[in-house]
């Protein structure tokens, strides 16, 4: 039976430098064992740095990194008690898949025969039972990637690192895999760290999200945490679309708070701000559009765009230009067409940055 | 379990125990009758001669060595030590000390006592000197290096990896001693007498030569200096190989020529000919006893002359030899030019002439000025042509070599050539790495670019045919003189057939039931064969490692350590092996005369391109195959034996089957290191040319032309039908990795 065993990962002030470049500024972050954590954030935000030094394939130029409780710093890959899937998989292209799971087991000094029947028994784990004696070109690609999770599982290790393990699937296996690696992951009960540049896909696969901007951690917290209560702007908007407006915070009475654009009026939650000038994060399909000659929030539709399932309108306003997702695709307006600007539902949120 | 301390413990035991062996079990000094041959065995380890270094210490007074056996110890105190920065600290201390003290002392302290004046002045005067460095002081000098990179790895070098620590620096070590050491050599040597002792005055005098120097020929004197005259062939052979390597490449691609399959095997050609080869034929043809020669003058009545003497028959013999090399890196360029550009140009009103010469021709541009300068290192370094057609018109080459074997024997003479030669060659091999570097616009992506060349514009198209074709026929006519040349009795005189010189080169007979190569070439083919077969793999393996190196591993210095390895592609043959002769004849390092200085040679002067090969290879592997072994818990020697080695097969092929050929077909370096024992092919072919025995000399080469086909053409088969399977298998994978590679530049 493969029962990896749950480690706890911790960085402490880590900090990374390639030449000039700062690619990791003063990282501290902890990992609880047995969490699914990912690292979101655009291309060259230090996401793929950060998984490569907890791999051992990178050493900070500062700082400490910890797994399971010890300090790995300057251990080379080879001798960390971690394993990881390669978003390319790096399925070696000349051994049979049994061959590539057994790998790891062979490499740490197990016996051939003892290594193919845990290779064996991984493979099974990940549904390809039977298939070992295929070569990774004969697989199909998502088949490929299970013989690359197998091989990273069967080592047992503390922690498990996926870097973008969905990116090479075409969209529909693509859901079908995550699912499959959340269901494993919850059903083994390993620790893993994922990294991905797909808001979605950190959504539906983590306990926790660690979203990352320009080599340091913008927000970490649950899914729920961040789509609802995003930080600032850059958040809003990463987590799904968002339309950032000024606004004023009228009062604030514990838990919410008035606040006004143009003449609109509308009650968010308080998240500690204070009356005042302050910047107000809205989901394109948090915003209502009504035909009007004039409005307490007036707008005016530039561009429409009819989708199947909805319209997407750009609307020019007092306070610039918004994106709006409207599901009522039966009364599409025509561009040109002067509407009332209103809000509904819980995707607004007040914004610090 | 802590895999990893038992690891690094093991590997320091097995190189401690290393070092105690050689410092208790094997003759420190260099053994006189080799140390394979175990004749010291008897002696062993009473004699001074053959003791090992302890007994050396305590019996011969070669006290100092106390220094070296102190650092061994410092490691075994590094074994024990717990805290793993001193013990990494410890390592790299006795590590460095041991390696510089051991060369320091082998240059210091030569057989009669203190090499250096300065020193026995510091010192006391050594009542003893001490012989060459033996097995037991190289194999103590190498256990040094080795703790030196475990000491860096363990203290976070190159992310803690002991082979690739240890691998560069073994490398540093070995280009340090066979490349740089004698180059060093030389250089001093230009300021040395016979004996050694320093002497400015050989340098001034020959460094102020007008045999060298003059510029009679401008300033209406008679003849200019050697180093002008050779300066201005390797210009005038660089301007015709890249004129004609230009139009056999235009020819192949961009018309409908009907021999295009024979123009390729012309890139086969320069691989299998050695290199006097071609002034061989052409003395045939045009010499004074020569076909042509003695056609015109029954024909016309024209006095046979010695016109090919010289150099002009020298450029056309170079022309010859490298016309298929500037093919060879000109072909990549006008295939590499991309038809969409030419296409474009079409559809913005450009006609065929206008698109050639606005477009097509400045895209080849780079391409075609590091052909220029390739043809001119080649014509620079040549050393065969000229020393069959030279005459008394040597160049630098020729020179260098009568300085020593001649009457002159003048080492400073030499040197101070072979400094001359190497200014020019480094000068293009610079030029040629930052001058265009990074200028290539001749780029094969892998994007599928559909669209077919642009034929030529007519005129052009005519043009490049006119030089093609009779030069196409020129080099059948004499590569058919070459291998009819063997068969006929006294070329000129006796035109008629005879087996005569392949049975003196290569008979055999039955003697007593005994089979006995009784041909006189019997014996430097073997050796040939021999070293070619020794050397070929070393050369495989250290250019693969290097060029895994470099592909592979990010460090400090790295770019400076590329250029110090490919460097010694720009090294003439001839200055290398002067070198080896003045750095290899005394101690430290005693080696003339044996088969390892002719091994030592082949490996560090084909090791560039092996290394080329293998950066091509290894760029095409995804980087992810190495991380994946890594994370899976594989060492960096596993990963390389497991996972890049069976994927780099072709490359291995390649490079062996290269540096084989080229240990057969080399004569610039051989000639000077050769010796009764070791006697090599080609040394001994020039040989017969100097004994005017064209016959037999003819024959050899025809033979070793074939030899080195047949070996070709198997290699070719079996990488041919590996790619095939390889290419299957990787398939689904080189292609999934390469959105991934842009992806991790842009991270």
């Amino acid at each position: 039976m493969i029962t990896p065993r749950a480690g706890s990962v911790v960085f402490q002030h880590v900090r990374k430098q390639f030449g000039a470049f700062t690619a990791i500024h003063d990282l501290s972050l902890t990992i609880e064992p047995g969490q699914l954590v990912t690292l979101l954030g655009p291309s060259g935000c230090g996401k793929t740095t950060t998984l490569r030094m907890l791999a051992g394939l990178e050493h900070p130029t500062s700082g400490q990194i910890l797994i399971g409780g010890k300090d790995v710093t300057m251990l080379p890959a080879n001798e960390r008690d971690v394993s990881m899937v390669f978003q390319s998989y790096a399925l070696f292209p000349h051994m049979s898949s049994l061959d590539n799971v057994a790998y790891g087991l062979e490499s740490a000094g197990m016996k051939r025969k003892e290594a193919r029947e845990r290779a064996e028994e991984g493979l099974k784990l990940v549904g390809l039972a039977g298939m070992g004696a295929r070569l990774p070109a004969e697989l199909s690609g998502g088949q490929q990637q299970r013989v690359a999770v197998a091989r990273a599982l069967v080592l047992e290790p503390q922690v498990l690192l996926l870097d973008e393990p969905l990116s090479n699937l075409d969209a529909r296996l693509r859901r079908q895999v995550r699912t499959e690696i959340r269901e494993l992951q919850q059903r083994l009960g390993f620790t893993a760290v994922y990294v991905t540049h797909d808001q979605d896909e950190a959504l539906a696969v983590s306990d926790r999200i660690v979203i990352m901007k320009d080599g340091a951690i913008a927000q970490e917290g649950s899914p729920r945490d961040l789509y609802e209560a995003p930080a600032s702007a850059f958040i809003a908007d990463f987590m799904g679309e968002a339309n950032v407006v000024a606004c004023d915070v009228l009062s604030v009475d514990g838990a919410d708070a008035t606040i006004r654009v143009g003449a609109l009026e509308h009650r968010v939650p308080s998240r500690n701000a204070r009356p005042g000038p302050a910047k107000l994060a809205v989901r394109p399909n948090a915003i209502t559009l009504e035909p009007a000659s004039s409005a307490a929030f007036p707008g005016r539709i530039t561009h429409a765009a009819y989708l199947g399932d909805h319209v997407e309108y750009e609307v020019e306003t007092g306070t610039g230009r918004l994106f709006v997702v409207d599901p009522a695709v039966e009364r599409a307006l025509p561009p040109a067409t002067d509407v009332a600007v209103g809000f509904k539902g819980r995707g607004i949120a007040l914004i610090n940055g | 379990m802590d895999t990893g301390k038992d690891n690094r413990n093991r590997r320091l035991d097995i190189t401690l125990g290393l070092g105690i062996f050689a410092f208790l079990l094997i003759p420190w000094y260099r053994i006189e009758g080799g140390f394979l041959s175990f004749g010291w065995l008897p002696g062993f380890p009473g004699e001074a001669s053959v003791a090992p270094g302890l007994l050396q210490i305590l019996l011969h007074g070669r006290w100092w060595l106390v220094i070296a056996a102190l650092m061994l110890a410092v490691a075994g105190v590094a074994r024990i030590t717990k805290d793993p920065r001193r013990r990494g600290a410890l390592l790299v201390l006795s590590g460095a000390i041991g390696v510089l003290f051991l060369t320091l002392q082998g240059l210091a302290i030569g057989y009669s006592g203190w090499a250096w004046t300065i020193s026995d002045r510091l010192f006391a005067a050594l009542p003893d000197g001490q012989p060459s460095m033996g097995a037991g002081a190289m194999l103590s000098a190498l256990v040094f290096v080795l703790l030196f990179s475990f000491g860096l790895a363990e203290r976070g070098a190159m992310k803690g990896d002991a082979f690739v620590v240890a691998s560069i620096a073994l490398l540093i070590f070995l280009v340090a001693i066979f490349v740089f050491y004698p180059v060093g050599s030389m250089l001093i040597g230009a300021f040395q007498d016979f004996d050694g002792s320093l002497n400015p005055a050989g340098f001034t005098r020959n460094i102020q030569d007008p045999a060298i120097w003059s510029l009679g020929c401008v300033l209406g004197g008679d003849r200019c200096g050697v180093a002008w005259r050779t300066l201005w062939l390797a210009i005038m052979t660089a301007g015709g190989s890249t004129i004609m390597g230009l139009a056999f490449a235009l020819v192949a691609t961009r018309t409908r020529f009907p021999f295009k399959k024979g123009l390729r095997l012309l890139t086969v050609l320069p691989i299998i000919t050695p290199p006097f080869v071609i002034g061989l034929a052409l003395t045939l043809l045009f010499g004074r006893a020569g076909v042509v020669t003695e056609a015109l003058s029954s024909l016309f009545g024209i006095e046979p002359g010695r016109w090919l003497y010289g150099m002009t028959g020298i450029w056309i013999a170079q022309v010859l030899s490298f016309t298929p090399i500037s093919f060879l890196v000109l072909i990549g360029v006008v295939e590499g030019v991309s038809p969409s550009m030419e296409e474009a140009s079409q559809t913005l009103r450009a006609d065929r002439w206008r698109t050639f010469w606005r477009v097509s021709l400045p895209l080849m541009k780079p391409g075609i000025a590091n052909a220029f300068l390739i043809g001119f290192i080649e014509s620079m370094a040549d050393f065969g042509n000229p020393l069959v057609l030279g005459g008394s018109h040597g160049v630098l080459s020729t020179e260098i070599f009568f300085a020593v074997v001649g009457s002159q024997n003048d080492p400073s003479r030499a040197a101070v050539l072979a400094i001359i030669l190497l200014c020019f060659t480094l000068t293009a091999f610079l030029a040629q790495r930052y001058w265009l570097s990074g200028k290539n616009f001749a780029t094969v992506t892998g994007k599928g670019d559909s669209g077919a060349h642009i034929a030529l514009p007519r005129p052009l198209s005519i043009g490049v045919h006119v030089l093609v074709v009779p030069w196409m026929l020129f080099t059948v006519v004499i590569y058919g003189m070459i291998l009819f040349g063997g068969f006929v009795k006294t070329w000129g005189l006796d035109n008629s057939l005879t087996l005569d010189h392949y049975a003196r080169a290569f008979s055999v007979e039955m003697r007593d039931g005994v089979l006995s190569w009784t041909g006189v070439a019997w014996n430097s083919f073997w050796t040939t064969m021999e070293i070619a077969l020794i050397s070929a793999p070393l050369t495989a393996a250290v250019g693969l490692l290097t060029a895994y190196i470099i592909v592979r591993q990010k460090f400090v210095g790295r770019n400076v350590f590329e250029f110090a390895l490919m460097m010694s592609f720009a090294i003439p043959g001839t200055v290398i092996g002067i070198s080896y002769i003045m750095a290899f004849n005394l101690p430290p390092l005693e080696m003339t005369g044996t088969a390892l200085i002719l091994i030592a040679c082949f490996v560090f002067r084909n090791m560039p391109v092996g290394v080329r090969g293998g950066i091509a290879a290894m760029s095409q592997l995804d980087k992810s195959l190495d991380e994946a072994s890594l994370t899976l818990r594989a060492t960096s020697l596993r990963t390389v034996r497991k996972v890049i080695l069976p994927l780099l097969r072709p490359a291995i092929t390649a490079a062996l089957v290269y540096s084989f050929v080229r240990a057969i077909t080399s004569i610039s370096a051989v000639i000077f290191l050769v010796s009764a024992e070791y006697n090599m092919a080609t040394s001994y072919i020039v040989g017969l040319v100097e004994n005017g025995e064209y016959g037999v000399a003819i024959a050899y080469s025809s033979m070793l032309i074939v030899v080195m086909i047949v070996i070709i053409a198997s290699f070719q088969l079996l990488v041919g039908e590996r790619r095939l399977r390889r290419e299957n298998r990787v398939a689904g994978l080189t292609t999934a990795p390469s959105p991934l590679l842009a992806q991790e530049k842009a991270a």
